[in-house]
């Protein structure tokens, strides 16, 4: 368990640019794969507990695609990459 | 955990592997290891300080990969276009440049799960015993084959209709019967490991 880093103390001035918008790890609908294999890849990948596996799985099966990650761009393109070597089908992009 | 396979079965595993290993193995020429001469030493008796060299030649050839080339494209074979997917949906210079960092690493991933099956396969087929690691190469590994059958037979969601479709003595009915078979092989390889 860890413990939230104490925040930095950042000045900030009204011309600070807008803090960035997080990065989005999205896994597409495929035909292929198993429902039982995607709800087991997101709860071993992500550590998330089998009814949000299985939440996360039908949303992409119903919607086609679910957002099932969300932070900096660097984790979602680790992210991206372990999926892929499960072969989901995932993309990486920026919140809009 | 195990696996039951007929020798016949065995025998499929293995002749749907090794297509596969060797696609994820071609060299589309970027990266510049489809140099055979250069990937081999050279016959005869090695100089003390070959396998030094051999090291040093790997470590160029790396750094080489990932610097000077341009990014990679995706894929024109659209299986391997799905093996190995673009990771930004649109966005081709961000896509390239992430695959010029991860593709060959994912191209050896799956290969490495593959060689799993490939290594604990009994020829005569039977029961395979398996280590939980194992266990999960073999998922993955079967998961991709069925991805090269998916854009083979381009399957849909409906693949029980497609299947019921076709005349058994369409060639294809049996590639489905196939995909239907390593669709079940993986699934009780998910039951075991997800309970």
């Amino acid at each position: 368990m860890s413990v939230a880093p104490a925040e930095l103390d950042v000045p900030r001035s009204a011309d600070e640019t807008v803090p960035e918008k997080p990065w989005l790890t999205i896994v597409w609908n495929d035909p292929v794969n198993l429902m039982s294999y995607v709800t087991y890849v997101f709860e071993h990948v992500f550590g998330y507990s089998r009814p949000k596996a299985e939440k996360l799985m039908l949303d992409v099966h119903h919607k086609g695609r679910a957002v099932v990650a969300s932070g900096t761009r660097e984790a979602m393109e680790h992210n991206v990459e372990v999926l892929h070597g499960y072969g989901l089908w995932a993309t990486v992009r920026q919140d809009d | 955990m195990s696996v039951s396979l007929s020798a016949g079965e065995a025998q499929l595993l293995r002749t749907l592997i090794m297509p596969m290993m060797d696609l994820l193995t071609e060299d589309r020429g970027h990266g510049g290891r489809d140099d055979p001469a250069g990937a081999q030493p050279a016959a005869g008796p090695q100089a003390a300080g070959g396998r030094q060299d051999d090291v040093f030649d790997q470590l160029e050839r790396m750094f080489d990969a990932n610097a000077g080339a341009p990014a990679p494209e995706t894929p024109e074979d659209p299986v391997l276009a799905r093996l190995l997917p673009d990771a930004y949906r649109e966005d081709p210079k961000a896509a390239g440049e992430f695959r010029k960092y991860t593709e060959s690493s994912l191209r050896e991933a799956k290969k490495y799960f593959a060689q799993t099956i490939l290594d604990t396969l009994p020829a005569a087929g039977g029961r395979v015993k398996l280590t939980a690691d194992q266990a999960r190469d073999w998922m993955r590994a079967l998961n991709d084959v069925r991805l090269t059958f998916g854009v083979r037979l381009q399957v849909t969601e409906d693949f029980e209709g497609q299947l019921a479709a076709l005349d058994p003595e369409d060639p294809k009915f049996a590639a489905f019967e196939v995909y239907g078979w390593l669709g079940a092989v993986q699934e009780s390889l998910v039951q075991a490991l997800g309970r």
